[in-house]
């Protein structure tokens, strides 16, 4: 990219910025908490991007992370009374921790058995978290206390995106890094990157390991909004939505799992409330049927379809001056 | 000259089949062996247990003096043993420096802190990996397609990319596993010039090939293998006209 491209990027950036900054005021109160949730989850589909997209590990335990993290925060803050500064990131290191128990035996599968095995983690996890009734607090859940400079709505907004910017830069200071290409050296030919000295399971390891971590973050972060939470934030559903956002919005790019999350989260929170009288699972049918169009039309995501219209759009207006030039 | 490899009473079973049978050979430092023999002989079962992509049935394999058997590739590959495979392996949506810069990783040591800190040692290795690709790209004369992905540049620069990805890691000793095979005759020149100009550079290269022109110009000795069995070895032009391989492999000699 040229000096003008960066440019032209950097000024997006922080138009885009602006727009984050004054969304408080100018949407309604209901609004801004969608958004913050919606921001919540973008970084749990940013975590699931690093091991997915940028490692090419399927992990189908991001449900359960995202429920562990939730509750080790919640349990952190509720009953054994820590400090609030001390839970947050407490609460991602317990999830980094389990992930690096859960990762030892897991990756050592490929493919489709990672997805598999990942998969009845998060099964196991939730049945833990649903019969366990001293952990999660059984059907009720449990209060998640908010610290007094969160109790506003738009503290709680502020706070999500903070995070969700840190996980921004954090992520892309990882994917353009040597340890960036060495995970895609992975998801590329694991074989070669072998051959080529690269320690695939250590590095899938440190990969599965950090995701858990944000995910954990993603997840302490909806227990906060959401002020309670219950054993169904464990859900393996949450795991296959994730991936939803994912390939919706575009696998290993940064923008798509913001766009992704984002969109579709406000989009399904939109046929939520306009329903239609007795078909009330019927947004699920429009989910699973925007999934399919996007993955047949846009088989890199709506970010990646963005690119390519673009570059396509530029190509054509090159060919032409050039056309010009030689006419 | 000191044997920089040495493989003794190298085995390896698939079930039944014993694809690389009690195979003994040397690889004196700064030389280069070529290694051929009908399809089925066991040539890339050869390289795939030197290169530790395969552990050996028995047998023993030394680099340098060192006892390397059974080590898993990453470990083979940063003792000093770079390789190619026979369908060219590449990163192949990544760009073609892209593919040089992973070649470069087991070289150095930044990891997730030296990352998210920016640190003094991942701007110094992020500055030295940039030096080097350049220098491989000129080496390989891939400078033109430095940005294309890997998968879309022409068969035979991606023969070339693939050795060149291995000269990333500054290997002592180079497998290639068929680097001219798939590609027409006039570019297959210039593939052989470079693993000339890679020997020139003190590296060993052991190199699987059926092109028996191709070995008598290059090779300073030759393995012959037949269902897994050395049947021959020495220069060349002797074992060309070595009766067991005339019969097993050659036909006539064509040198």
């Amino acid at each position: 990219m040229g000096k003008s491209g960066r440019y032209v990027k950097a000024s997006a950036l922080l138009i885009l910025l602006g727009i984050a900054a004054a969304l408080p005021w100018l949407l309604g109160k209901y609004q801004v908490r969608i958004l913050t949730l919606a921001m919540a989850w973008t970084i749990a589909t940013l975590s699931l991007n690093l091991i997915l997209g940028y490692t090419g590990q399927a992990s189908l335990a991001h449900g359960a992370f995202l429920g562990i993290g939730a509750y080790a925060f919640g349990i952190m803050v509720q009953r054994v009374g820590l400090n609030f500064w001390i839970s947050l990131p407490l609460a991602c290191v317990v999830t980094a921790l389990l992930g690096l128990l859960v990762g030892l035996p897991s990756l050592r599968t490929k493919g489709p058995y990672f997805a598999i095995v990942t998969l009845c983690f998060n099964v196991i996890i939730l049945k833990v978290f649903e019969n366990w009734n001293w952990l999660s607090g059984g059907i009720q859940g449990q209060v998640v206390p908010r610290p007094a400079f969160l109790t506003q709505r738009w503290a709680r907004y502020y706070f999500v995106l903070a995070f969700l910017l840190l996980t921004l830069v954090a992520m892309r200071l990882i994917v353009k890094s040597l340890l960036g290409v060495t995970l895609m050296s992975i998801r590329s030919n694991e074989d070669l990157a072998e051959a080529v000295g690269i320690n695939s399971f250590r590095n899938k390891l440190l990969a599965f390991v950090i995701s858990c971590f944000v995910v954990g973050l993603a997840g302490a972060l909806l227990a906060l909004e959401n002020g309670q939470l219950d054993f169904t934030i464990t859900n393996y559903l949450y795991s296959f939505y994730l991936l939803i956002y994912l390939l919706i919005g575009g696998v290993a790019t940064l923008s798509g799992p913001v766009v992704g999350t984002i969109g579709l989260y406000f989009l399904l929170d939109y046929m939520k409330n306009i329903g239609i009288k007795g078909v009330e699972e019927f947004r699920y049918f429009l989910f699973g049927l925007i999934l399919l169009l996007v993955i047949i039309f846009f088989p890199m995501g709506i970010t990646g379809g963005v690119k390519r219209a673009w570059e396509w759009a530029r190509g054509r207006f090159r060919k032409g001056e050039a056309g010009e030039v030689a006419g | 000259m000191t044997a920089l490899l040495k493989v003794q009473g190298l085995t390896r079973l698939f079930g039944g089949l014993v694809a690389v049978n009690k195979v003994d050979f040397e690889v004196p430092e700064g030389s280069i062996l070529g290694i051929i023999g009908p399809n089925g002989a066991g040539k890339s079962t050869l390289f795939n247990l030197i290169g530790g992509t395969i552990p050996p049935s028995e047998g023993k394999i030394f680099f340098a003096g060192r006892d390397i058997t059974g080590w898993r590739p990453y470990r083979v590959a940063r003792e000093g043993i770079a390789r190619t495979f026979q369908t060219t392996a590449l990163f192949e949506e990544l760009p073609v420096y892209v593919n040089l810069v992973i070649g470069r990783r087991m070289r150095t040591r930044s990891g997730l802190g030296d990352v998210l800190s920016r640190t003094p040692r991942m701007r110094r290795e992020r500055d030295e990996t940039t030096a080097k690709v350049m220098e491989v790209l000129e080496f390989t004369g891939l400078g033109r397609y430095a940005g294309e992905p890997a998968g879309s540049i022409p068969q035979e620069a991606q023969k070339r990319l693939a050795i060149g990805v291995a000269l990333m890691g500054e290997p002592r000793l180079l497998l290639l596993d068929e680097p001219t095979g798939g590609v027409g005759m006039g570019e297959t020149d210039e593939i052989i010039d470079l693993i000339g100009r890679v020997r020139e550079r003190g590296i060993t290269v052991c190199v699987i090939e059926h092109k028996m022109r191709m070995m008598m110009s290059l090779a300073d000795r030759m393995v012959v293998l037949n269902f897994g069995v050395k049947i021959a070895e020495g220069e060349p032009r002797k074992v060309c006209e070595d009766p067991a391989v005339i019969e097993a492999y050659l036909g006539e000699c064509i040198a």
